[in-house]
């Protein structure tokens, strides 16, 4: 569409951008205040440059959490994409089962993220959940309380089970999307089943997945809530991803400066993952 | 390469048929003959796609056969019957170059790399892709992409029949002409059946050898085209083709004869008894009427200039005329008489031409 | 193969379920029954732990809290975005493309990196523990969301709508809620939904900004399962109510998820 130029139009965008800039820019300065100084309380500030900047940076206890929060992110990339490109493929395409499947399945995407916590704590609990339960029933020590590997594959299975929908949905959107006539040109060209996933569904997804790659990258990357009502980042700190570590040093020990530089370490992380990937699906698009 | 055959051929997209419009098509009885090139012609929703697709083997028919060469093929999946089609939209593989869209039904059937070389810059000659080969088939305009798509089909040299499914709806009017010729040529060149499929009485009327037309799921008539201006079977196909369409009137029948409140008009095809049927109307085309000094008894109504010639509208006592005039010539003021060329003036019962 | 297509779909669902049935079972049990047996459906079936949120000002309250500051943020949402998606989708002007990425970058923050700077700006404004707050501050992540989803449906409106309003006499405001808005009203029900939605499940800023007279329900839960121990069957009784406004949202919105989930944008 070809848009034409009126610098009136930003009028129509200062409700928006009042109000998210209330919301993001005074709180972000706020972290900057902090993370550049040190306070003793009572509004006294130090200047400190950036030593809080490097304390991080060469923190084991950094390079822990972020190395369990990159794992578990590619783990939740790995399983959630495929799998929810494969349930999308087999979803019913009319009837009534279509409005059935989508209802169904959109239920977890719209449960607070701390009921999710709660009710997958009380799923997994080895003694009265249906999860831990049947585990050890079939001869598994499972124990996610105690374990951290099994700490790990609930709160992994957790994340499954909350977000894998939001790629099918995405995914079966995209599918829909595609004409008949592509089916029946590849059937009559004697495509495989392989060939027409290749060529035909998988290249009009793109723009679908990526933006599920992109959410789900962002969502999993600043996961808190979940696991925080889940394990509480234990047993130890096995699963004391970025944000609650975060929450931890900032609330817990009040550590403010150290906190507010990992807080823009963090952002700028999650910022420049987006900007990267997004580029490359763009020049991609572009290119072709 | 081969004759195909459809026999009692009927479908419906419902579980249970009541009545005759739960049908998509119906009774439907033809024979292609090979290398022939076919226009298959009715308005959106006369089940063309339909019949097209029953031959493709996309859709299984409810009822009836289908034959090549006289084998019946009718369970047999879209690979199995060797067919190749053209869809309305071009139909072309995103990731692929134009070449590989090219290659791909060749290698999907296993046949061998250097023969598939030969093959597509065959037919990328032909179709003047050549240039264009190693390209991103995604970045093509619309008629190159369609171009690409008629050459997947062409690919194969073993095709039973090449099935076009309005393929022109998406390219521009100017480049359109030039595809039709070009279709039209390649038609020539290597004689392969051909079926197009199209609402647009001009394409079918160009590309055709033959034309079928259909109407509300039934095929009306098949025949060349000068055969459907000349002597269409039915109502839809007199007023379909044609511009002007064909004027269909109330007439009456007294003692064999037929009439128009009282005016006697003379046809082609009225000496015999016509009785049992619900409707009686008389078909003339306005290319065969003029003004005379005796006849039927008309009032003028209206008169467009198209250039050429001048379109009059008028009124009889059997329904509205259109005729079409020389441009240099003059109308009558007011009221006038109009006689009907005898060959081409038609009696049609309940729709259809009464035969002799 | 295809006769078995209906597995993963099914397979998956009861996947999905299972956990919640799980929830709502224990929501149905006594206490001693969750503690001292393991039943796969309630023995001693009891509607205690519901009539007790019914009945419990501190529980009941924390729901319309919830359901209130959501609506509000809904509502603020989708108004502040509706004119900015239409300059983003009709005009160019100054900075408009590092406006549009600035916005979503907002959804990119971890909100666990705002939580102290949020409680501290709330507080010093004086609108700590109101709704407002919650409203407002969720409007971080909404109002992108929003622009973003309403700019894609609007892109796909043809601008010649626009222009015959102009040329039919429409002044820019009569055509832009006459014309435009119900042209879009598919649109401005998916993003309602997206609004809805990422309002009700967020917990922690909620938390954050909350203490007594705007606490959402989600907050009561967890202070209860600290504090008074062991009451599962409470909690379980509260996270069930809590998956029935998303619950009715989606019902409403069925037919129009999948194409929402696309943004517009497919």
């Amino acid at each position: 569409m070809n848009k034409t130029v009126n610098q009136k139009a930003w009028f129509f965008v200062i409700p928006v951008f009042v109000l998210v800039a209330f919301n993001a820019i005074i709180p972000l300065m706020t972290v900057v205040n902090y993370a550049f100084q040190e306070t003793f309380g009572n509004n006294q500030f130090m200047w400190e440059g950036t030593r809080w900047f490097k304390q991080i940076l060469v923190s084991e206890r950094f390079h822990a959490a972020l190395g369990r929060q990159v794992l578990f992110t590619l783990i939740i990339l790995v399983i959630q994409i495929p799998l929810g490109i494969f349930i999308a493929l087999n979803m019913p395409k009319e009837g009534i089962g279509v409005p059935i499947c989508l209802v169904l399945m959109s239920m977890p995407l719209l449960i607070p993220w701390n009921v999710v916590g709660a009710m997958w704590n009380i799923f997994a609990l080895p003694d009265i959940g249906f999860l831990g339960h049947s585990l050890n029933a079939m001869g598994f020590d499972y124990n996610f309380t105690q374990q951290s590997g099994d700490a790990w594959f609930t709160t992994i299975l957790m994340d499954v089970w909350h977000w894998t929908s939001l790629v099918v949905l995405l995914s079966y959107a995209g599918l829909r999307s595609i004409q008949p006539a592509y089916y029946q040109a590849a059937e009559i060209d004697g495509a495989t089943r392989w060939a027409v996933f290749r060529h035909i569904e998988l290249p009009k997804m793109k723009k679908v997945l990526t933006i599920a790659i992109l959410l789900r990258f962002m969502d999993s990357f600043m996961i808190y809530t979940e696991p925080f009502v889940l394990t509480g980042g234990g047993p130890g700190n096995a699963t004391a991803f970025l944000s609650i570590d975060l929450v931890k040093m900032a609330l817990g020990q009040f550590d403010l400066g150290p906190a507010a530089a990992m807080s823009l370490i963090y952002f700028f992380i999650v910022l420049t993952v987006c900007w990267v990937f997004y580029n490359l699906m763009m020049r991609n698009e572009s290119k072709s | 390469m081969s004759k195909i055959t459809l026999q009692d051929l009927s479908h419906s997209y419902l579980q249970s048929q009541n009545k005759d419009e739960d049908w998509a098509i119906r009774n439907v009885n033809i024979d292609w003959q090979d290398g022939g090139a076919y226009a298959l012609l009715g308005p959106s929703g006369c089940g063309k796609t339909t019949l097209l697709n029953i031959i493709s083997g996309l859709i299984n028919p409810t009822k009836g056969k289908i034959l090549f060469n006289n084998v019946d093929i009718t369970k047999k999946n879209p690979v199995e019957r060797n067919i190749a089609q053209i869809f309305q939209f071009p139909v072309i593989y995103d990731t692929m170059t134009v070449f590989e869209n090219l290659a791909f039904p060749l290698r999907n059937r296993q046949i061998p790399e250097d023969e598939i070389n030969n093959k597509v810059n065959e037919i990328a000659e032909m179709l003047e892709l050549t240039s264009t080969l190693n390209n991103r088939a995604s970045g093509l305009t619309a008629d190159g992409k369609q171009k690409i798509s008629l050459g997947r089909g062409l690919a194969r040299s073993d095709v039973n029949v090449i099935m076009f499914d309005e393929p022109l709806t998406v390219i521009d009017p100017h480049l359109k002409w030039i595809l039709r010729s070009k279709l039209k040529e390649l038609h020539q060149k290597i004689k392969r059946t051909m079926i197009y499929v199209t609402h647009d009485q001009t394409e079918a009327l160009t590309f055709a050898d033959q034309v079928v037309v259909m109407h509300d799921g039934q095929i009306v008539q098949t025949g060349t085209p000068v055969e459907l201006f000349e002597k269409p079977k039915h109502t839809f196909v007199g007023h379909f083709i044609g511009s002007p369409g064909m004027n269909i009137l109330s007439c009456q029948i007294n003692n064999g004869s037929v009439a128009i409140n009282g005016t006697r008009i003379e046809t082609s095809n009225s000496k015999i008894g016509i009785s049992n049927f619900s409707k009686i109307e008389l078909g003339i085309r306005p290319e065969f009427i003029s003004f005379d000094k005796k006849g039927l008894p008309v009032k003028i109504l209206n008169v467009s200039n198209t250039g050429k010639n001048k379109i009059i509208e008028t009124e009889s006592d059997g329904g509205k005329i259109k005729l079409i005039i020389k441009a240099g010539e003059k109308v009558p003021e007011g009221s006038a008489f109009l006689t009907f060329k005898k060959d081409y003036t038609y009696v049609y019962g309940d729709d259809w031409i009464v035969e002799k | 193969m295809k006769k078995f297509k209906w597995l993963v779909p099914t397979i998956y669902i009861i996947f999905l379920m299972l956990p919640i049935y799980w929830l709502l079972n224990m929501s149905f049990k006594t206490t001693t029954e969750i503690i001292n047996t393991y039943t796969l459906w309630p023995q001693e079936f009891t509607l205690d732990n519901y009539k007790k949120i019914f009945t419990d000002s501190t529980w009941y309250t924390g729901y319309l809290n919830s359901i209130y500051y959501v609506v509000l943020n809904t509502f603020i949402s989708v108004a502040a975005a509706l004119p900015a998606a239409y300059a983003f989708s009709r005009y160019k002007f100054l900075g408009d493309k590092h406006l549009f990425f600035w916005l979503l970058t907002n959804r990119m923050a971890p909100p666990a990196v705002f939580a102290l700077p949020f409680f501290q700006f709330y507080s010093s404004v004086n609108l700590f523990d109101t709704h407002v707050a919650v409203a407002l501050s969720h409007c971080l992540f909404n109002i992108p969301l929003a622009v973003w989803i309403l700019e894609g449906f609007m892109s796909s409106v043809p601008k010649e709508l626009d222009e015959t309003a102009y040329v039919d006499g429409y002044s820019f405001w009569k055509f832009f809620f006459k014309i435009f808005i119900p042209t879009i009203t598919a649109g401005i029900g998916i993003t309602m939904f997206f609004c809805f939605m990422f309002s009700w499940v967020e917990l922690l800023l909620a938390k954050t900004l909350t203490a007594v007279a705007a606490k959402p329900i989600a907050a009561t839960m967890t202070r209860t399962a600290s504090t008074s121990g062991y009451e599962l069957g409470l909690l379980a009784a509260a996270g069930s109510l809590t998956i029935v406004p998303g619950a009715i949202v989606i019902y409403f919105v069925r037919n129009y998820i999948a194409k929402g989930f696309a943004l517009g944008r497919v």
